[in-house]
């Protein structure tokens, strides 16, 4: 928490200030013709925290994390990072930013040092020789330093593309399923370093994935997405049950087969698990 | 600008150089060849035409001149599509990157690459052919200056249009240069063209250096307005080229295109 000092009369006032949001995204809409991808959604990312960003396949995940990386104008909406307005400082806001996602992987042809050289350069990190360093280190990338992306395996990949989403320190990470096609013992392990990224630094993470048990066991919150609407919010540990769900997993498909989701809110979740005291997110 | 962001950009190209023959090689090869085939052929005309005709400086010298404004375009649009073929577009424009960062790198880029080529050409055209480029005088400087910036330009609008209609389409930008070369009388006075051609004539920069070559060959003298008009429209050219790029890359970012450019095609 902040807090503002004020002398007035005498009297010491102390004013203390909510801290602010790594993410905050409001009233976010994107149209493709008369196609709503993503409707009027507003959340936010705190510091130290890791948001899950569930939801099926074609909900709007990957168009939301789009717009929040600036390479998708929203329709309508705002996001502000740290409290830059996105759409008004972009390299500013996009500084405290970085991200690993499946689908774009680093260049195959330049070899994980030089990979992260450049990206580094491109992040303005500081000290950016010893950063690399202890990057290579962190993800048991040393052997793999003068080795071309492209030749490595997935996991290995998947560690070079969270070094370089970490090389920054940045502030808030966009992680688009960073764990999918590894296995479970390397998915562990990634797990863990960005919980640790979490815990220690300032940074907060916004995370999708499809396997409802690293969701359960490394989100905070999550955020259930059905046809570009969040319907549902909460903790991962909490919510199934709330809903009268045994698993996460349950609740997931729930809302993916739910066809009246869309136009009920989380009604039609309530209504087929008979959670009546539960409430569907705003 | 951010120098080190821009510094990225070439520092990429130069690591992805450095380590593969195949991407080293064509800076200088087909230039240098192009120098031996036209250099003989030069030559042979000189022995079958009017005595005292040397077609050395007037062909060779045009076909080196051509062939740099070839590579400067080439240098632009083969660094650019390095990241098409990488698919890269994402990792760098979901970054503190700038447009003009990012075009200013590939420019920088073409800068380095073009001079590899022309170092090559002028070596073999000077050593073995004869040529020599102080028959120009200080004219030679617009008119490497000017095809300079016409190159950059043609670097950057089919940089440009590839980043519109998507991978497929980079196989517009080869023909490029062909397409431009009958219109600015590279081998030929531009008066050799029909009335609608000379006037297309008129607005290609190139056309105004190969002109003034030739003229500077026949009387020693180059007219001063005419380079000039042809450095003015290499500007405003080149002003456009940038304009179009990142208007281009707007509607990407509207669109959703560079989100989904891993897509064989998008157009």
């Amino acid at each position: 928490m902040a807090a503002d000092l004020e002398l007035a009369g005498g009297s010491l006032k102390i004013y203390v200030r909510p801290p602010m949001q790594v993410l905050s995204v409001q009233s976010l809409a994107k149209r493709y013709g008369s196609t709503e991808a993503v409707r009027d959604i507003s959340f936010h990312v705190g510091p130290n925290e890791i948001v899950g960003l569930l939801g099926p396949n074609g909900a709007g995940k990957t168009t939301t994390i789009n717009m929040i990386l600036g390479v998708l104008e929203p329709t309508s909406g705002a996001i502000h990072i740290e409290g830059l307005d996105l759409a008004a400082r972009r390299t500013q806001a996009l500084s405290r930013t970085n991200f690993a996602a499946v689908y774009a992987p680093l260049p195959g042809n330049l070899t994980v040092y030089h990979n992260l050289r450049i990206f580094g350069l491109i992040y303005g990190v500081e000290g950016l020789r010893d950063r690399i360093e202890e990057l290579l280190i962190h993800f048991d990338l040393v052997g793999f330093r003068n080795a071309k992306c492209g030749v490595l395996s997935s996991g290995e990949q998947t560690r070079v593309a969270l070094a370089k989403a970490m090389l920054n320190k940045p502030r808030l990470l966009l992680l688009d399923e960073p764990t999918a096609s590894l296995d479970p013992a390397m998915a562990s392990d990634i797990r863990r370093h960005i919980r640790a990224f979490a815990d220690e630094g300032k940074g907060g993470v916004l995370w999708t994935s499809h396997n409802m048990y690293e969701v359960e066991e490394v989100c905070d919150r999550v955020l259930f997405l059905s046809r570009g609407r969040i319907l549902l919010e909460g903790d991962p540990k909490a919510l199934a049950g709330k809903y009268g769900k045994r698993s996460l997993e349950e609740l997931f498909i729930a809302v993916a087969r739910d066809t009246g989701l869309s136009e009920n809110g989380a009604d039609g979740i309530l209504g087929a698990g008979g959670a009546e005291d539960a409430e569907p997110a705003a | 600008m951010n120098f080190d962001r821009t510094f990225a950009i070439v520092l990429r190209q130069y690591y992805l150089m450095r380590g593969s023959l195949s991407r080293f090689l064509p800076l200088f090869l087909w230039v240098a060849i192009d120098m031996v085939l036209w250099g003989f052929l030069s030559r042979y005309l000189n022995t079958v035409t009017t005595a005292g005709m040397d077609f050395v400086p007037k062909l060779l010298g045009a076909v080196l001149l051509w062939d740099f404004l070839t590579r400067v375009m080439q240098g632009v649009t083969i660094a650019f599509l390095e990241d098409v073929w990488s698919r890269n577009f994402l990792n760098f424009f979901a970054s503190p990157l700038r447009v003009s960062e990012y075009v200013g790198g590939l420019v920088i880029t073409s800068i380095l690459t073009s001079l590899v080529g022309l170092a090559v050409m002028l070596v073999l055209a000077t050593t073995v052919f004869g040529l020599s480029f102080f028959i120009y005088g200080l004219a030679i400087i617009p008119f490497v200056l000017i095809l300079f910036v016409s190159g950059i330009s043609l670097g950057i609008l089919g940089s440009a249009m590839v980043l519109r209609l998507g991978p497929s389409s980079e196989w517009f930008i080869w023909p490029i240069p062909i397409m431009v070369s009958p219109f600015a009388g590279v081998f030929y006075p531009v008066a050799t063209l029909p009335g609608w051609m000379q006037a297309v004539s008129k607005a290609i920069p190139p056309s105004y250096v190969f002109e003034g070559m030739r003229t500077f060959l026949a009387t020693g003298t180059v007219s001063g307005p005419s380079l000039a008009l042809g450095g003015a429209l290499s500007l405003g050219y080149l002003a456009l080229a940038c304009w179009v790029f990142q208007r281009t890359y707007r509607h990407a970012i509207r669109t959703g295109l560079i989100a989904r450019y891993s897509a064989e095609s998008v157009a």
